[in-house]
């Protein structure tokens, strides 16, 4: 019975998980577009895999293989100064994240819910600081914020600096357009007759929302926040305009570092930036795959 | 329990805009009847549940619930309960839960809140699925889920907004007998909407017809399929012939038009007619009777000489469709009633024939 089966059986099996390149004829069109492909990750990923590669070289110019050591990142955590600016950062991006969230819910809400005057004008304007130029954005808040601390001089006659609470506003000022994004996606599939069928139920506004509306868009919202985060940890210019004294972020402190002398430590807390950047943009798309 | 009405509308409106999508309704519903608003769609009658639910306040009218007034009450304080066309689940809990949530939003305590959960799961028949979700069930489980979910609380009154709609032919005849048996042991007042008036004939002790946001008629399922008052009525349950005439003829019960060909036909009227009015005779096509011209009798009344023209076998009935001889058709269905396979047991195209319209069989209606 074995001997029955069709002899190219097992070749063609064998060659399944290799799509088609070397079963048929191998066309310059194949050949190309795989060619188009390779390029494409080599030249979007290959910058990111040297700088992870190098952070472990113990060349202290970080531009040679000279060895393995992990003596870049020994040293990265003795920084005080960098260790300090990570703080800043994480301290920024937690109190920015918390409120963008709770207000990029609360406008999604009033979006997807209630029709009010001037909510296209409401609607255009929301996703501004996502279409602006951050540098925009940047000079724009550094401008108002001069005015309102030279309003607080002379009104009370102190002298205020800018501090982490500039940059904190900063950031929860273009946080909040991305939150909203993300919220009012999942408010679009909620199925408003649960919300119905809650109060036939007999729950009130209060209940209907804390027991349906919100487990059901909670995915969303932690998203929204998961999201925020990120952007807040590794924003540059903004935070370059809004920081003051004693606030330095983390994205500034490497820059202020990279123009004296490209150290592999400079490495080293890029690939830490980027392995929690990553760590966070896949736990948010989990989150929202979750339902 | 309440004596009297279970549910009370007197000339209820609702506007969305400038549409009346509820013009004036008045029914009154009484306490543990199974009543259906039967209509096609957009006829208002989804939004009449609305208003029912506390979904949609009245634009003007009064609405009361066992005689307490309702136009402004909110749905969480009504003493109703909804079956939701799409089930609408709460797809983060299990049956348990969803069941359940009813009774915790009233504050029920623990341990009477699991027994009354469990007695609701017992008696759609899902005992053994309190703790899997809605994903995990079929349609049919789901729609169980959504009964027990609400029967739970042993409402006042029960409304279902087409809940058979997305079940399969034959699940949603099982539904039907299961939910007019679970409603004779429950003794709650049902209020059912559907478009399906097969569905509404099966099941409801009183129908109620709407049309563009208007109640035609409220009867009995023999009544409105008997004694339609109106053409819309007629035609929308169950199927008909429409001849149109004008009234030449009007007796006690019974009245005669003429079509404009000068054909006679006479029928009874269910509401009444003037001499002299357009008229229209609507003849059901399984109460006409079709005879060979041999057996008609020259001066029988209420006959019509036609010539079958299309035969339609569908295994209980034959359809079949016979032209007048000034051209009309009209169509007559003959029950098989003999098992045969002889061809000359049924009517064959082309045949000449004559057609029977007894007066107690057909209908003159003016509007």
């Amino acid at each position: 019975m074995i001997e029955a089966q069709p002899q190219n059986q097992p070749a063609r099996r064998a060659a399944s998980w290799w799509p088609r390149l070397n079963s048929g004829a191998l066309t310059w069109g194949r050949l190309s577009l795989t060619l188009h492909a390779f390029l494409m990750y080599l030249f979007l990923y290959g910058p990111i895999l040297v700088l992870v590669v190098f952070s472990f070289t113990r060349d202290e110019f970080g531009v040679r293989w000279t060895g393995f050591t992990l003596e870049w990142y020994v040293r990265m955590f003795a920084n005080d100064r960098l260790m300090g600016a990570a703080g800043n950062t994480l301290y920024v991006a937690f109190v920015s994240t918390v409120v963008s969230t709770i207000f990029g819910t609360l406008l999604a809400l009033a979006m997807e819910r209630h029709r009010f005057r001037g909510r296209t004008g409401v609607d255009a304007v929301i996703y501004l600081p996502v279409v602006i130029p951050e540098i925009a954005m940047a000079v724009s808040l550094l401008a108002f914020s001069a005015l309102v601390l030279e309003f607080i001089r002379v009104v009370t006659g102190e002298v205020v600096r800018r501090s982490f609470l500039t940059v904190i506003i900063g950031h929860i000022a273009f946080s909040i357009s991305f939150v909203t994004i993300v919220v009012r996606a999942s408010l679009k599939h909620f199925d408003r007759r649960l919300e119905e069928a809650a109060r036939d139920l007999g729950a009130n506004s209060w209940q209907t929302f804390w027991r349906i509306t919100f487990p059901m868009i909670l995915p969303g919202i932690l998203g929204g926040a998961l999201l925020a985060f990120t952007l807040s940890l590794d924003n540059f210019i903004i935070s370059l305009f809004l920081s003051g004294p004693g606030t330095s972020l983390l994205p500034v402190e490497v820059y202020n570092k990279v123009r004296r002398a490209i150290t592999p430590e400079i490495n080293a807390i890029s690939t830490l930036m980027l392995a929690v950047s990553i760590t966070l943009v896949v736990l948010s798309q989990l989150v929202q795959r979750r339902r | 329990m309440h004596k009297g009405y279970a549910i009370e509308l007197a000339n209820v409106v609702k506007r969305f805009g400038e549409v009346a999508a509820v013009d004036h309704v008045t029914l009154q519903i009484h306490d543990g009847e199974f009543f259906s608003l039967l209509g096609p769609s957009g006829c208002g009658k989804t939004t009449t549940l609305r208003m029912i639910a506390g979904f949609e306040y009245p634009s003007g009218g009064e609405l009361m619930i066992h005689g307490r007034p309702m136009a402004t009450v909110p749905p969480h304080h009504r003493p109703v309960n909804t079956v939701f066309q799409s089930y609408a689940l709460f797809p983060h809990m299990t049956v348990a839960q969803n069941v359940a949530f009813g009774l915790k939003m009233k504050r029920v305590p623990k341990a009477e809140l699991g027994a009354r959960v469990q007695a609701a799961l017992d008696m759609v028949r899902l005992a053994g699925f309190a703790e899997r979700y809605p994903r995990q069930m079929s349609g049919g489980q789901q729609q169980r889920v959504a009964l027990a979910r609400a029967l739970v609380n042993q409402p006042e009154v029960l409304l279902l907004d087409e809940p058979l709609g997305a079940l399969d032919q034959k699940l949603r005849k099982e539904m039907q007998l299961e939910l007019k048996s679970l409603q004779h042991r429950v003794g709650i007042t049902f209020i059912f909407v559907t478009h399906d008036q097969e569905e509404a004939l099966t099941m409801s002790d009183r129908i109620a017809v709407m049309n563009q946001g208007k109640v035609l008629q409220v009867g009995t399922p023999t009544e409105i399929y008997e004694r339609p008052t109106c053409k819309f009525v007629a035609d929308f349950i169950g199927e008909t012939n429409f001849i149109e005439g004008k009234v030449v003829e009007q007796g006690d019960e019974y009245a005669t038009i003429q079509t404009p060909d000068g054909l006679q036909l006479r029928g009874y009227t269910p509401l009444p007619v003037n001499v002299g009015e357009a008229a229209t005779l609507s003849l059901r096509p399984e109460k006409a009777r079709l005879i060979l011209p041999i057996h008609a009798r020259p001066d029988d009344a209420f006959t019509m000489p036609v010539h079958v023209e299309m035969i339609t076998y569908i295994g209980s009935d034959t359809r079949i469709t016979v032209r007048l001889n000034e051209g009309r058709t009209l169509d007559v269905w003959e029950q098989n009633t003999l098992s045969t396979l002889d061809r000359n047991a049924y009517w064959q195209p082309g045949e000449a024939a004559v057609l029977v319209c007894p007066p107690a069989n057909a209908l003159v209606l003016t509007e």
